[in-house]
């Protein structure tokens, strides 16, 4: 395998490919570092291995931090696969498009993975690198969608897992974490507060966290969005991509798998621009959208109040890196208050027929926002990535239409409904 | 005023090994250079040139982010607990 050893992102120091998240010379945060020179793969050969793999994220194996390969039945140290993640569609929103004065608009929906959010793809390739590491216990710190994939690959592996969530989420992301049999956890307190609790417990426990000591190969699963989206354009890149911000490690870790994409040979038209990257977060909780409003490097934390709980990170660990990728790209980040959340929803709903949660609504929102500035030209090809399911997320849309209720007569449908709807 | 100060894996090293020090110090500032006279070798690995922290470190003083307090000027009550931690942790 390409995978190499771990480095800083601040300094470049090198460490081993071990569960180590932060550097000890800087405190920065370690991410994984690939050597491809070892291979002489030509752009077909690349290519051929991809079209010739399984019908989900492990068909990138070249790309992702595996010592042993891909898992599965002839995988070397895993016998057993787990959750298949990855391979969701991607549909061209032609409807969409035409409400917001866009030519050409696809949805990238990874509500369609197992668990339903994009959280299957780095917990897949954060849990198979925990069990070639030897781990017995996987957890994570959650704000929802992270907690169902965690629960469901462990039970779907037959490993112990610890979820630790906000105690306040949303009933159905607890009831869709619970029912795997993990070991759950509520703390009272913000996803902020489950963070920091987490950290601590990190250094106590011989555990997998995924997104703390696991987090540079949890963070590199998110590159098989871009991995997908331009290999289902025919092996182009988009314009533009709009995608929710909350720690910012998605929406870097898109623009990084286009740009290795485009390095080894793989994209069409190499000399094209990469995408434009545009953030999209809740007024409630946008520590990065103010920051590069501001135009500050940092991001100042805030304390989250918005339904749009699973972007409610208010001290996002991404959050520079972010902040340079939306100004590098000619991008930017920005955000939308609740109630534009729920007409985003609505908006891809009536337009797509893609029931998306709140985090979709946040993203569809910024995508309208920035038709309606006119930052995007309408020849562009956009991609709105939506990360999650509308029915974990109920409560945004409870209210928001009514049900005629008739008796069973076709004289009560004429007197009740007919006459209001046009039919 | 003496304050406990919970030392990150990651900083262990550089701090001969140890989880904790016991500190004096009435702010944030105060009781990190007494950590920093105690294991001098910190104060590179999270503070700048400048005495600012480097931004990928989170300080807490009774499990609350200094920066909704008061920054390094926060005050630091006898017998409490600050805790360093990475920042890139979580999401």
């Amino acid at each position: 395998m390409a995978v190499s050893h771990l480095q800083c992102k601040e300094c470049k120091a090198e460490y081993p490919l071990e569960a180590l998240y932060v550097c000890e010379r800087c405190f920065g945060p370690l991410e994984v570092a690939y050597d491809h020179s070892r291979t002489s793969r030509d752009v077909g050969e690349w290519r051929r291995r991809i079209q010739g793999g399984p019908q989900n994220i492990w068909r990138y194996a070249d790309f992702l931090p595996l010592a042993g390969g891909p898992p599965g039945p002839s995988g070397r140290l895993a016998s057993r696969v787990g959750l298949p993640a990855g391979c969701t569609p991607l549909i061209r929103a032609d409807r969409l498009a035409a409400h917001l004065g866009l030519r050409e608009v696809w949805v990238k929906n990874d509500a369609a993975n197992p668990t339903h959010s994009f959280k299957d793809r780095v917990v897949s390739v954060a849990v198979t690198r925990a069990r070639e590491l030897g781990f017995q216990t996987i957890a994570c710190a959650s704000t929802g969608n992270l907690a169902n994939s965690v629960a469901a690959h462990g039970a779907a592996l037959g490993i112990d897992s610890y979820v630790f969530i906000p105690a306040d989420l949303e009933e159905q992301k607890v009831l869709a974490t619970g029912v795997y049999g993990t070991r759950l956890v509520g703390v009272r307190g913000s996803y902020d507060d489950v963070n920091r609790l987490c950290t601590e417990l990190c250094a106590e426990r011989d555990w997998a966290f995924v997104n703390i000591n696991l987090r540079p190969y949890y963070a590199e699963g998110s590159k098989t969005l871009a991995f997908e989206i331009a290999e289902q354009l025919g092996w182009e890149l988009p314009d533009r991509c709009v995608v929710p911000v909350a720690s910012g490690s998605l929406f870097t870790k898109i623009a990084a798998g286009f740009a290795e994409w485009t390095e080894l040979g793989l994209i069409e038209n190499p000399a094209r621009p990469q995408p434009r990257m545009n953030g999209a977060q809740a007024e409630g909780c946008a520590p990065v959208a103010k920051a590069f409003a501001d135009g500050h490097e940092v991001c100042r934390p805030v304390k989250p109040d918005t339904i749009a709980k699973s972007l409610a990170i208010g001290n996002p660990a991404d959050g520079p890196y972010a902040l340079e990728l939306a100004r590098r790209s000619g991008g930017s980040v920005d955000a939308v208050s609740d109630e534009e959340i729920r007409e985003g929803i609505k908006l891809l709903a009536q337009t797509t027929g893609i029931f998306t949660e709140t985090a979709g609504g946040v993203t569809t929102a910024v995508l309208a926002k920035l038709a309606a500035r006119g930052d995007i030209d309408p020849d562009e090809r956009v991609v709105l990535v939506i990360t999650g399911e509308g029915l974990k997320t109920l409560d945004a849309v409870r209210g928001t239409f009514e049900v005629a209720t008739i008796e069973p007569t076709l004289e009560a449908f004429e007197a009740g409904v007919a006459q209001t709807v046009a039919v | 005023m003496s304050v406990i100060v919970k030392i990150p894996t990651q900083l262990r090293a550089a701090a001969g090994g140890e989880a904790e020090a016991q500190v004096e110090g009435a702010t944030v500032r105060e009781v990190l250079d007494g950590l920093f006279s105690l294991h001098e070798e910190l104060r590179g690995r999270i503070a700048d040139e400048d005495g600012s922290l480097r931004r990928f470190v989170n300080v807490y003083v009774a499990g609350e982010d200094i920066r909704f307090l008061d920054g390094l000027a926060t005050p630091v009550a006898d017998g409490a607990e600050l805790t360093i931690l990475p920042a890139v942790a979580g999401g």
